[in-house]
């Protein structure tokens, strides 16, 4: 579904990613572990092509088709799909319109079809008539993104640290909504819906199974494998160490 | 290429203006609210009064219409008013004095209309009143002179439009405006300018909310002007509230200096002050507001925010306040500057080509929430912003 091919990537003119490599087949879900400023962000922002983010060497394959030069708007009309770590505040513009909007019905109108989305990530149909992030809590705002997500309904599903800030309650509640945009439930030959989650701490990992774990270090994947192996590996030494081991094996 | 334009807009002398307009008469009212009825819905007017309480009409200096439809609401001429009632003298030049500038004097030496709208104690306007002063003469000076006075525990709405011909380009407006919101009354006061690119344009209003009184005022500039002048101030009593919220869109080379003052007077009273511009082409915004807390446990908020699509355009954001008691509570958030990129690249990410985006993102910067209106017509404030922010 995804192959990336030795990418190189600037924020600002400034290298990020420095020829990474990844591959993610139809119905997978992997997880990227990391340390702070290794890069997980900028490879998610990269894959969905904003501006900020420029490629300047290898490509970037989407079901067979290239598309290292094509707009966000162009990529997310393909299939692919985000949920932020920390979306800016959009005045004037509804929850209820920005879920409208995902299913690219452009009308002011919430329609049943939001409300029942909603109920299902337990919003209140008075949450949906706020503007889209102003005041909300950090697990509000977890759950608002993949509210979005689940109106978009695509096939290449990105997460930013979806785990982060959320007490267990909501983790439980986020954890079954992502196993449900990601076809967890199905046999895996019947998964059609890819992911790429970020994640911290792996607490995701406890929610939703996992089929490959990466470990990013200074703009590379530096280890890929077995999530419980690498998670293990990465509790008990630390990242680098996991990643030594790794290239030793 | 940056200039550096002065904050006032000019003074402008209504000497240079004509005060000569032809009579016209209530007996033309159809033909005339038919001939502008596109200009006049465009401000909020409604020829066929339908969900109104009452309608006022004003063409150059001739009262068209003054007609009322629910008891204890009672709109006339203003210079009508005060021969009818002795008291009224006491109510004119009390919320704003007539020497305060040139403006409020041509208007207390040569009134040319404005109405009167009064609410009788305890009465609940179901729907809002409309009111409509319309310029159609090249070159005129309307020099209006308003009175609204919403009685002890009455609630009353205006909605009040303020345009010109199509074939007007250039006109002056002045317009005093004295409002008083008596004890645990209510009053929401929606203003609607749509002005042509050479009028100049004065209103000079003052606001007495008594014990327990509700002002809520809203604002709305959408179309170019020559240039807009005002800064009502609100005086609030004991409890009182006000909340006033100002949508502008200037273009083209539209002057604008629009804020409100509040001074919170009386103890436990509150204010809220939202401001939204947006400046596109060489206009030129300034955007006040000011709070002033001078009794105890008064609490004020106020919000300026400017979006700028131009470089050639200009806000200039000015919040201020000023507490004379230690047990007053104020505070303020100004902000200005372009569409951030962060918001247009959250929009993309959503399927929303960049264009699509940012034309979100300004609609949703225009679509205030504007309180205190009956629901049919905030829907039709809403409509008439999105129309304006679709033309962007």
């Amino acid at each position: 579904m995804l192959e990336i091919e030795n990418l190189n990537l600037e924020v600002d003119g400034r290298p990020v990613l420095k020829g990474l490599d990844l591959i993610i087949e139809k119905g997978e879900c992997h997880v990227l572990l990391g340390p702070n400023g290794s890069g997980k962000t900028s490879l998610l922002l990269g894959i969905l092509g904003f501006p900020r983010y420029r490629v300047t060497g290898g490509k970037i394959v989407f079901n067979g088709a290239d598309i290292t030069n094509l707009t966000t708007a162009e990529r997310v009309k393909l299939g692919m799909g985000i949920a932020f770590q920390n979306p800016p505040v959009i005045r004037g513009i509804r929850l209820g319109e920005m879920v409208n909007l995902c299913r690219g019905d452009k009308s002011g109108e919430i329609t049943d079809e939001t409300r029942v989305l909603a109920k299902e990530l337990h919003f209140t149909e008075e949450f949906l008539e706020r503007d889209v992030n102003a005041g909300f809590s950090g697990g509000e705002i977890k759950r608002s993104e993949i509210l979005q997500l689940m109106a978009q309904d695509p096939n290449f599903v990105m997460l930013d640290e979806p785990d982060s800030g959320v007490d267990i309650e909501n983790m439980e509640l986020i954890g079954g909504m992502i196993g449900k945009l990601l076809h967890r439930r199905e046999r895996p030959s019947r998964r059609i819906a890819s992911g790429l989650i970020i994640t911290h701490l792996a607490t995701i990992t406890d929610y939703v199974d996992v089929d490959w774990a990466h470990v990013m270090l200074g703009g590379r994947i530096g280890c890929s494998g077995n999530p419980d192996q690498i998670i293990r590996q990465i509790s008990e030494g630390g990242y680098e160490k996991c990643i030594r081991e790794c290239q030793m094996s | 290429m940056h200039k550096r334009v002065p904050d006032v807009v000019n003074v402008v002398n209504p000497e240079d203006y004509t005060m000569d307009a032809e009579e016209h008469v209530p007996e033309d009212r159809s033909e005339i609210e038919g001939e502008y009825k596109k200009s006049l819905l465009e401000v909020g007017y409604d020829p066929d009064g339908e969900e109104r309480s009452g309608s006022f009409l004003q063409l150059d200096h001739s009262v068209i219409c003054s007609t009322t439809v629910q008891e204890g609401i009672e709109v006339i001429d203003s210079s009508e008013a005060l021969e009818k009632y002795s008291w009224l003298s006491d109510y004119f030049w009390r919320a704003v004095a007539a020497d305060k500038d040139i403006y409020t004097k041509a208007v207390a030496e040569k009134q040319t209309g404005g109405y009167f709208v009064r609410a009788a104690p305890g009465v609940k306007s179901i729907f809002p009143l409309q009111t409509c002063l319309f310029i159609g003469k090249e070159r005129l000076s309307q020099n209006v002179h308003n009175i609204v006075i919403v009685e002890e525990g009455a609630e009353l709405h205006i909605i009040t439009g303020c345009s010109t011909a199509q074939d007007v380009r250039s006109a002056m407006h002045l317009g005093v405006s004295e409002f008083y919101v008596k004890k645990g009354a209510t009053l929401t006061y929606t203003m609607i300018h749509n002005w042509a690119p050479e009028v100049v344009v004065r209103p000079r209003s003052g606001i007495i909310v008594g014990e327990g009184g509700t002002y809520i005022n809203n604002y709305i500039l959408m179309k170019p002007v020559k240039d807009v002048q005002m800064y009502p101030v609100t005086y609030c009593g004991r409890n009182a509230r006000t909340m006033a919220q100002t949508v502008i869109h200037a273009s083209k080379d539209s002057k604008v200096d629009i804020g409100s003052k509040v001074v919170l007077e009386g103890e436990n009273s509150r204010a809220e002050l939202i401001s939204r511009s947006i400046a596109t082409d060489q206009a030129n915004v300034t955007a006040r507001g000011a709070i002033v807390g001078s009794a105890a446990g008064v609490k004020g908020h106020l919000e300026c925010i400017g979006l700028m699509l131009s470089n050639t355009a200009r806000i200039h954001s000015v919040p201020e306040l000023e507490a004379t008691v230690e047990d007053a509570e104020l505070s303020h958030e100004a902000a200005v500057g372009r569409i951030s990129e962060e918001e247009i690249a959250y929009l993309t990410a959503r399927g929303l080509s960049e264009d699509e985006a940012a034309g979100a993102i300004v609609r949703g910067f225009l679509n205030v929430d504007i309180k205190g209106l009956p629901p049919a017509l905030g829907a039709e404030v809403r409509q008439m912003i999105r129309m304006s922010a679709d033309a962007l």
